[in-house]
């Protein structure tokens, strides 16, 4: 089996599991839905300005509820030593790593689906128009934090505070991403093209590259002891 | 004969404390080794380094020539800890088809339906273990650890808490195992099946392994010799 399918196949066992315990699933969409209600009455939601802070908003959300996904990934494999039954397992500690990433990335993408459709409603934001421009920046950023999430968790799972110390070690080495996230959504809500802000394109490619690569690289490391 | 497992002069520190000291180790391909000692002396550290779990900081391991982290070497192992490993959200087929398939092993299908039926849980293999009983998940560990066809064996206490059918079955398994060549290495407490099993014995002291060898009829006899010879303590009851 190649790191791929490795990969696939831890991905495949965390979704199932997510889909019949709905743990991080349900804790995510409903906390992101109810902090982009209580955003909606705080604000005027329905004023012109909301396409130039919207991203700022929607990713704020995101990468708090991302946490909450991100938590569950590692410690789902605590009770009965799974994790240690895994390390000694035939299966590369990268692919492990990566396939929890996948199994991130797919529970955070329909979380930003569930807030997306909340935003349209509430915010008065027609952002289906822009659903292809949008869902290429989310895929970008959501593998970015995914992977993240992947390897701070591998890495907290073990600490009694691991709730508090995930957010607290993976918002400041987000902070790229979500700049670059917050630049490029707000340009696609207000219909302006993506090719002025390749900039910040390039810093989501690299980013993406580079904690992959890390993540690869440094998974053994990380995993074991 | 090839040897399957080499420790030569491992130490193991949890900070000051040296959980391993000076430990050198080999295990011949094919043989059942226990590893006795009393709680705290040193087995499960030992058994988690050679399983590729933690690290040393003084020495060096080897399993088929690889060091324990190494694929290969991986590719070769099995091994239950004190947890069983297995996943209570999962049904027993898509743990034992889950793990399977990390493994490499082919005709996934047809082999998690073997080793269901053969740990007896045919019946309720669509059920979450979650709704197991204990004996239950303790015979899906055992289909677990075994469905690979792993070459070494590294099982750590694996006779305690379990019931009286599944450690006939966890006999059976280890007997099969080692008709066909597997190395197998055992930590336990229960000196009288560990005894009747092993081929040799390493008793663990401290973190020091005070005695290595074939176990002989004598330990059998009497299975409290080793620990009269070869440790400070009295023998345990």
């Amino acid at each position: 089996m190649n790191l791929l399918q490795q990969s696939l196949a831890v991905a495949r066992k965390d979704l199932a599991i997510e889909l019949r315990t709905k743990e991080s699933l349900n804790a995510a969409a409903s906390f992101a839905i109810v902090i982009l209600l209580i955003f909606s009455f705080a604000f005027d939601s329905f004023a012109d300005e909301m396409n130039e802070f919207g991203g700022g908003l929607l990713w704020l959300v995101f990468a708090f509820a991302g946490a909450l996904v991100f938590n569950r990934g590692f410690a789902r494999e605590l009770p009965n030593e799974c994790l240690d039954t895994l390390l000694a397992a035939p299966l590369s500690a990268a692919a492990l790593i990566i396939g929890k990433a996948l199994a991130n990335f797919a529970t955070l993408l329909v979380v930003e689906l569930v807030s997306m459709i909340v935003f349209g409603i509430f915010y008065g934001v027609d952002w289906l128009a822009q659903a292809g421009g949008l869902g290429v920046v989310f895929a970008l950023v959501t593998w970015g934090v995914s992977i993240l999430g992947a390897v701070f968790g591998a890495l907290t799972v073990n600490l009694r505070l691991r709730e508090l110390m995930l957010p607290v070690i993976i918002y400041p080495l987000m902070i790229p991403l979500l700049i670059a996230a917050i630049e490029l959504t707000d340009t696609v809500l207000q219909h302006q093209p993506v090719s002025g802000q390749m900039q910040w394109v390039r810093v989501l490619v690299a980013s993406d590259i580079v904690f992959t690569v890390l993540a690869w690289v440094l998974a053994d490391t990380i995993l074991v002891n | 004969m090839t040897q399957a497992i080499e420790l030569t002069e491992v130490w193991k520190f949890y900070g000051d404390y040296a959980a391993l000291r000076d430990c050198t180790l080999a295990i011949q391909e094919g043989s059942c080794c226990a590893l006795l000692g009393r709680n705290g002396a040193g087995k499960t550290t030992l058994l988690r380094i050679l399983a590729g779990l933690t690290y040393f900081q003084r020495g060096a391991v080897s399993l088929f020539g690889e060091k324990p982290r190494a694929d290969n070497a991986r590719r070769q192992l099995g091994f239950l800890g004190h947890g069983i490993g297995v996943y209570e959200d999962l049904s027993a087929r898509e743990n034992l088809h889950f793990f399977a398939s990390i493994a490499g092993s082919s005709n996934l299908r047809s082999l998690t339906d073997t080793w269901l039926e053969r740990v007896g849980l045919a019946r309720v293999a669509t059920m979450p273990v979650r709704q197991f009983s204990r004996g239950m998940r303790q015979r899906l560990a055992l289909a677990r650890t075994f469905i690979h066809s792993p070459r070494i064996l590294l099982l750590d206490e694996p006779f305690t808490s379990l019931d009286d059918r599944a450690i006939a079955m966890l006999s059976e398994l280890l007997s099969e195992a080692r008709q066909r060549g597997a190395t197998i290495v055992l930590s336990t407490h229960q000196l009288r099946e560990a005894l009747a099993i092993a081929s040799h014995v390493a008793l663990v002291e401290n973190g020091r392994l005070r005695y290595t060898g074939e176990r002989t009829q004598e330990m059998l006899d009497d299975p409290a010799l080793l620990y009269r010879l070869h440790t400070e303590l009295s023998p345990p009851q």
